[in-house]
C-alpha cells in the first residue's frame, strides 16, 4: 500500500496527457497571471511539504519501538534552537508569499481595467445572470446575447455584471479570474483573451435547479472577425427592451443561444436599478438618482419595478 | 389544522427514500423490539437516557456521531455514482430535486451533527477525567446540550420522509433560499435543525469552558494542563464567540421567510453580501473548532505512543491559541470573488496564509515528539502518521486558495471541495478515530482490535487519495462544485476513479464495523481487557482510575505538582494517594433535558410545517419543564464512603490480577 502511495503523484501526470487542463493553460494575461501565482504557491510550498512528509516517515520508521539501535530519549521535549527552526522557516515561507499576496492581488484586482500596448480600445460589455442562462448586452454595439460571449482578441474586455435572480459567478477558466453577480449590485471584471478559440463560460456558484447546464461558449476572435459577427447580429430581427425582456429572462434550464439586434440602452440600468428602488448611481457625475431622470431618453422603467 | 401538512409531503414517488425509509423502518423496529424482549427499558432510561454523567454522554454522542456518518457517507456515495453516469445526455439516477438536496444534506450533517457530535463526545469524555474533575460545571446542561443535538439530528433525517431538505447548499445562501427562490419546507428544516442543535453547541460551550476554568484539580495551573484540554479550551471560546452569530444569522434568515422582513432579499434593501459575511464570520472559526480537538488527540496519542513527553508543549498551547486568535479575521477568504478592494482581500489573504505558520509549528512538534522515541505502530499513531502526511497537503492547497490571486480561479471549484475534504477527513475526522481507537478502553474496560482498526486505516487512507485527489486535476480542469451532469470528456475519467475512491472508504467503514463488532465480542479476552485502567502507559490523569471509571471519577481528587504528574509518579513509583475518602457530592439524573428535548423537537417540527397551536404546545412545554426543574431541590446525592471503598477495593484487586498475569 505504501507503494502505490509513492507512484500517486505520478498518475496525475499521466492521465492528464491529451487533456484540456483549462486553469493550466490560459488563454489571457490574467489567466496567466493566475496560473503563475498558483503554480509559484505550490512550488514554494512543496520545498515545506516534501521534507516534512520524508521526515514524519523517516523517524516513524527509524524510531520504531522495535529498533532498539535507536537512541531513545524518553524526557528529551525541547530544544531552543529547533523552536527557532521550526517558526522561523514557515514564518519566511509566508512572508515571501505574503508579498506575492500583496502584489498580485493589487496588480490584478479585478476592478482594475487592462491595457494593452497599442491602447486597443476596450470592448464594454453587461452581463445578467438569470435563471438559468447568461445575458450578455455590448452597449456600445447595441446587440445583446444569451448564452454565448463573442469577444474580439488582444482587446481589453470590461464586463459589467449583474443578476437578475440570485446570486452567482461569472467564470471563464481559460481566461482567469471570476465575479460574483449579485441582484442590485454592479461588480467588474477586466479579462483579455490572448488567443482566439472557443473557451467554456460557466456559473461557479449554485443557484437552482437549473444550474448544471448554466454554460455559455466564449468565442474569442480576431477583431476583423469579430466585427462581421457584429454586423450578423445587427441584420436579425429580435429586440430587447422592456416589453420583450421579461420573457427572455423567465426561468430557463439549458436555454438556447439567442441574438438580440437592437438593445434598450438603459436596460442593464434598468435591471440593477429595479432592486434599489429605482436608483442607480449616475456614472458622469457619480450621484445616486432616480432612474427616470438619469437617463433621459427612455420614457419608462415600467415592469422593471416591482 | 395542520399547516403546510398533508399526505402528499411524503415522497412514495421516490424510490430510494421508500427504500430508505423501509430499512431504517426495520432496523429500528428490532432495536425497540430487542430492548422490549430483553426487559431493558428501565435500565436504558435509569442509567443511559437520564443520565448526566459525561461519560455517558459522551457515548451517546458518539454514538449518534457513527450513525449520521453513515447518513453524511450515503448521501457522498450517492452524489459520487451520480456523477459517474451522470456524463454526456445520460441524466443519471438523481434529478436536480433529489441530488441538490443531497450536497446540502451531506454538508449539514457530516458538520453539524457528524463532526460536532464526535468532538462533543471525545470532550465530554476526556476533559473532566484529564483536568480531576468528577464531573462538568452544569451536569444538567451537558444532557439538555445532547438532547438539543439530537433533536437536530432527527430534524433533519425527518426531512427525508416528510418533505424536502434544502435545495441550496449547506449554508442556504439567500437569496436562493429565501421564499421567492425556495418556497418549500426544505429550507425550514435547515434552519430549525441548525438552530436547536446550535443551542445545544453553545451550552456546551460555556458548560466546558466553565469546567475547565473552574474545576481543574488543586496545583493545575493553566501550564500544567494537558494538551488535550488546551485544545478543547480553545474549542470552547470558538464555539462562545461564534455560535451566537450562527444564530443570530438564521433568525435574521427566519424573519424573512416567516414574517417577510428583508434583511437578505433581493428586493427592498436586503442584502446577501450582509448574509455571506455574517454566516462565515461563524463558519471559519466552526472550521478550527472541528480541527482544534483533533489537534489535541494527536498531540497526546503522539505523545503516548512514542513514549516521550510531547516536544515544545509551551510552542503547542502558544500555536492552539494563536489560531484561536487567527480564525477570527480570515472569513473573507470564503468570499475573495464577491468584488471586495484588493486592500481588503490582500489582508484577508494575508491573515490567512499566517495561520499555516502556527499549524505548521504542530506538526514539526509532532515530528520532533517521534525523534528519539520508541514509536509504537497501533491504530491510533496509524490515523496520526496518515493524517500528518495528509494534512499537509490540505495545508498547502489551503496556502494556495489564501492567494486571491489563485483564489479567484479555484473558488467555488472541485479544487476548493477536494480541498476542505483534504483537512476535514485527513485532519478532523482521522484525528477523532484516533481518539476514539485511544480513549475507548478508558470508557468501556477493554481495547478495540487493533487488525481491523488498522484495516480500516488504510481503507480510507487510499480510498481517501482516491476520491480526493481526481477532484483537485478536475478543479483545475474548470469544473464547478455541485453540477448534476456534465459532457466534458476530460471529466469523466477523473469521476470513474473518484467513485473507486468512494468505494474504497466504504470498505474502510465496513471495517471499522467489523472492529467494534470483533471487539465486542472479544472483550474478555486477556490482551483485551484493561484492567489497570493504563493500558497505553499513559501520561495525563484519566489514566489514572479505573477503567469505567466510578461515576464519581477520583475518589480523592489528586495533587498536581506539573505536566503529566501522573506519569512522574508512576517513574517514582509513588502511591497515587493517602489521603482519607469522603462522601462525594453528586448530581441526580434528571428527565428534564429528555423532556425539553421532546417539547423542542415538536416546536421545531411543527413551526417547519406551519402547524402554529402544537408549535405553542412545544413552547409552553420547554418553558414548563424549565420551570418544574427550577422548583426541583431534589437534585444531589452523596455517595457514601463504603461504596468508594468498595469500588477502590475492588480496582486494586484488578490491578493485583493484572500484574499477576505480567
Amino acid at each position: 500500500m505504501k507503494k502505490l502511495w509513492r507512484y500517486l503523484p505520478a498518475l496525475p501526470a499521466l492521465m492528464l496527457s491529451g487533456c484540456t487542463v483549462d486553469l493550466l493553460q490560459p488563454r489571457g494575461p490574467v489567466a496567466e497571471m493566475n496560473r503563475d501565482v498558483m503554480v509559484a504557491e505550490f512550488v514554494i510550498m512543496m520545498l515545506i511539504v516534501v521534507p516534512t512528509c520524508a521526515a514524519t516517515l523517516y523517524f516513524a520508521w527509524k524510531y520504531r519501538a522495535s529498533n532498539k539501535e535507536a537512541e531513545y530519549l524518553p524526557t528529551w521535549d525541547h530544544s531552543t534552537a529547533i523552536e527557532y527552526v521550526i517558526w522561523g522557516v514557515p514564518a519566511l515561507l509566508i512572508a515571501i508569499l505574503g508579498a506575492i499576496s500583496w502584489w498580485s492581488t493589487h496588480a490584478y484586482d479585478p476592478y482594475r481595467p487592462l491595457q494593452t500596448a497599442d491602447n486597443v480600445k476596450p470592448l464594454n460589455v453587461q452581463v445578467v445572470s438569470l435563471d438559468w442562462k447568461w445575458m450578455f448586452i455590448y452597449p456600445d454595439l447595441g446587440i445583446a446575447t444569451i448564452n454565448q460571449l463573442d469577444v474580439p482578441t488582444n482587446t481589453p474586455l470590461n464586463f459589467q455584471i449583474t443578476s437578475d435572480s440570485v446570486m452567482t459567478s461569472f467564470f471563464i477558466p481559460r481566461l482567469g479570474s471570476m465575479i460574483y453577480a449579485m441582484p442590485g449590485e454592479q461588480t467588474q471584471l477586466h479579462l483579455l483573451a490572448s488567443e482566439s478559440g472557443d473557451y467554456l463560460g460557466e456559473a461557479s456558484q449554485f443557484s437552482g435547479r437549473g444550474f448544471s447546464d448554466m454554460k455559455f461558449r466564449t468565442l474569442a476572435m480576431d477583431p476583423a472577425q469579430f466585427n462581421d459577427w457584429v454586423e450578423k447580429v445587427k441584420s436579425g430581427s429580435e429586440n430587447l427592451d422592456d416589453t420583450t425582456y421579461p420573457k427572455y429572462a423567465a426561468p430557463q434550464e439549458a436555454a438556447p443561444v439567442q441574438y438580440f439586434a437592437h438593445v434598450q440602452p438603459d436596460l442593464f440600468d434598468g435591471i440593477v436599478a429595479k432592486y434599489n428602488n429605482g436608483m442607480m448611481v449616475d456614472k458622469k457625475t457619480g450621484k445616486v438618482m432616480h432612474m427616470q431622470s438619469a437617463s433621459n431618453a427612455a420614457p419608462s422603467d415600467t415592469g422593471m419595478k416591482e | 389544522m395542520l399547516g403546510k401538512l398533508s399526505l402528499s409531503a411524503i415522497p412514495l414517488d421516490v424510490p430510494i427514500l421508500v427504500g430508505t425509509f423501509l430499512g431504517v423502518a426495520v432496523i429500528g423496529l428490532a432495536v425497540l423490539g430487542a430492548v422490549t424482549y430483553y426487559g431493558k427499558w428501565g435500565y436504558l432510561w435509569r442509567n443511559w437516557l437520564t443520565t448526566v454523567d459525561h461519560k455517558r454522554l459522551a457515548v451517546m454522542y458518539i454514538i449518534l456521531a457513527i450513525v449520521m456518518l453513515f447518513r453524511g457517507f450515503a448521501d457522498a456515495i450517492m452524489m459520487r455514482t451520480q456523477l459517474a453516469l451522470a456524463y454526456k445526455g445520460n441524466p443519471g439516477y438523481l434529478p436536480p430535486h433529489h441530488y441538490d438536496q443531497i450536497f446540502s444534506a451531506h454538508g449539514t450533517i457530516m458538520i453539524f451533527f457528524m463532526a460536532m457530535a464526535f468532538m462533543t463526545g471525545l470532550m465530554n469524555l476526556v476533559v473532566p477525567l484529564q483536568i480531576g474533575a468528577r464531573d462538568v460545571a452544569f451536569p444538567f446542561l451537558n444532557s439538555l446540550s445532547f438532547y438539543m443535538t439530537l433533536v437536530g439530528a432527527l430534524l433533519i433525517n425527518i426531512s427525508l420522509f416528510i418533505g424536502e431538505f434544502a435545495q441550496c447548499g449547506w449554508l442556504v445562501y439567500p437569496p436562493l433560499s429565501e421564499m421567492q427562490f425556495s418556497p418549500g419546507v426544505g429550507v425550514d428544516y435547515y434552519i430549525w435543525a441548525v438552530q436547536i442543535s446550535g443551542v445545544g453547541t453553545l451550552l456546551t460551550g460555556v458548560n466546558f469552558f466553565t469546567t475547565i476554568v473552574k474545576m481543574r484539580a488543586p496545583g493545575m495551573g493553566w501550564m500544567q494542563m494537558p494538551v488535550f484540554t488546551w485544545t478543547a479550551f480553545c474549542t470552547t471560546v470558538l464555539i462562545m464567540v461564534s455560535f451566537p452569530v450562527l444564530t443570530v444569522t438564521l433568525a435574521l434568515l427566519s424573519l424573512d421567510r416567516y414574517l417577510g422582513m428583508h434583511f437578505f432579499t433581493n428586493d427592498a434593501g436586503g442584502n446577501v453580501m450582509l448574509y455571506l459575511s455574517m454566516i462565515w464570520t461563524w463558519g471559519h472559526p466552526e472550521v478550527y473548532i472541528l480541527v482544534i480537538p483533533a489537534f489535541g488527540v494527536f498531540s497526546e496519542v503522539t505523545a503516548t505512543f512514542s513514549q516521550k513527553p510531547l516536544f515544545g508543549y509551551k510552542t503547542m498551547v502558544y500555536a492552539t491559541c494563536s489560531i484561536m486568535v487567527l480564525s477570527f479575521v480570515v472569513w473573507v477568504h470564503h468570499f475573495f470573488t464577491m468584488g471586495a478592494g484588493a486592500n481588503v482581500n490582500t489582508f484577508f489573504g494575508i491573515m490567512t496564509m499566517i495561520i499555516a505558520v502556527p499549524t505548521g509549528v504542530k506538526i514539526f512538534n509532532w515530528l520532533f515528539t517521534m525523534y528519539k522515541g520508541r514509536v509504537e505502530f497501533t491504530a491510533p499513531m496509524h490515523w496520526t502518521l496518515g493524517f500528518m502526511i495528509t494534512f499537509s497537503i490540505g495545508g498547502m492547497t489551503g496556502v494556495m486558495m489564501a492567494m486571491p490571486a489563485a483564489d479567484w480561479i479555484l473558488h467555488n471549484s472541485l479544487f476548493l471541495i477536494a480541498h476542505f475534504h483534504n483537512v476535514i477527513i485527513g485532519g478532523v475526522y482521522f484525528g477523532y478515530i484516533a481518539g476514539m481507537g485511544f480513549w475507548f478502553p478508558k470508557a468501556f474496560g477493554f481495547k478495540l482490535n487493533e487488525a481491523w482498526g488498522k484495516r480500516a486505516f488504510w481503507c480510507w487512507f487510499v480510498g481517501f487519495y482516491l476520491a480526493f485527489i481526481p477532484l483537485y486535476v478536475l478543479g483545475l480542469e474548470g469544473m464547478t462544485r455541485r453540477m448534476n451532469h456534465y459532457d466534458n470528456p476530460d471529466w469523466y475519467p477523473w469521476m470513474l476513479v473518484a467513485e473507486v475512491g468512494a468505494i474504497v472508504i466504504a470498505c474502510g467503514i465496513v471495517c471499522q464495523l467489523t472492529q467494534l463488532y470483533v471487539s465486542i465480542r472479544d472483550r474478555n479476552l486477556p490482551e483485551n481487557l484493561d484492567l489497570t485502567g493504563d493500558p497505553w502507559n499513559g501520561r495525563t490523569l484519566e489514566w489514572s482510575i479505573s477503567s469505567p471509571p466510578p461515576a464519581y471519577n477520583f475518589a480523592v481528587i489528586p495533587d498536581i505538582h506539573g505536566l503529566d504528574t501522573f506519569h512522574t509518579e508512576k517513574q517514582l513509583g509513588r502511591q497515587a494517594h493517602g489521603k482519607p475518602l469522603a462522601p462525594i457530592h453528586m448530581p441526580k439524573n434528571t428527565s428534564a433535558g429528555v423532556f425539553i428535548g421532546l417539547f423542542s423537537f415538536i416546536l421545531g417540527f411543527a413551526s417547519i410545517w406551519y402547524i402554529w397551536w402544537l408549535a405553542a404546545i412545544g413552547l409552553i412545554g420547554i418553558v414548563a419543564t424549565m420551570i418544574l426543574r427550577s422548583a426541583d431541590r431534589d437534585v444531589d446525592y452523596y455517595v457514601p464512603v463504603s461504596e468508594i471503598e468498595h469500588n477502590e477495593e475492588v480496582y486494586s484487586r484488578r490491578i493485583a490480577a493484572a500484574q499477576a498475569a505480567e
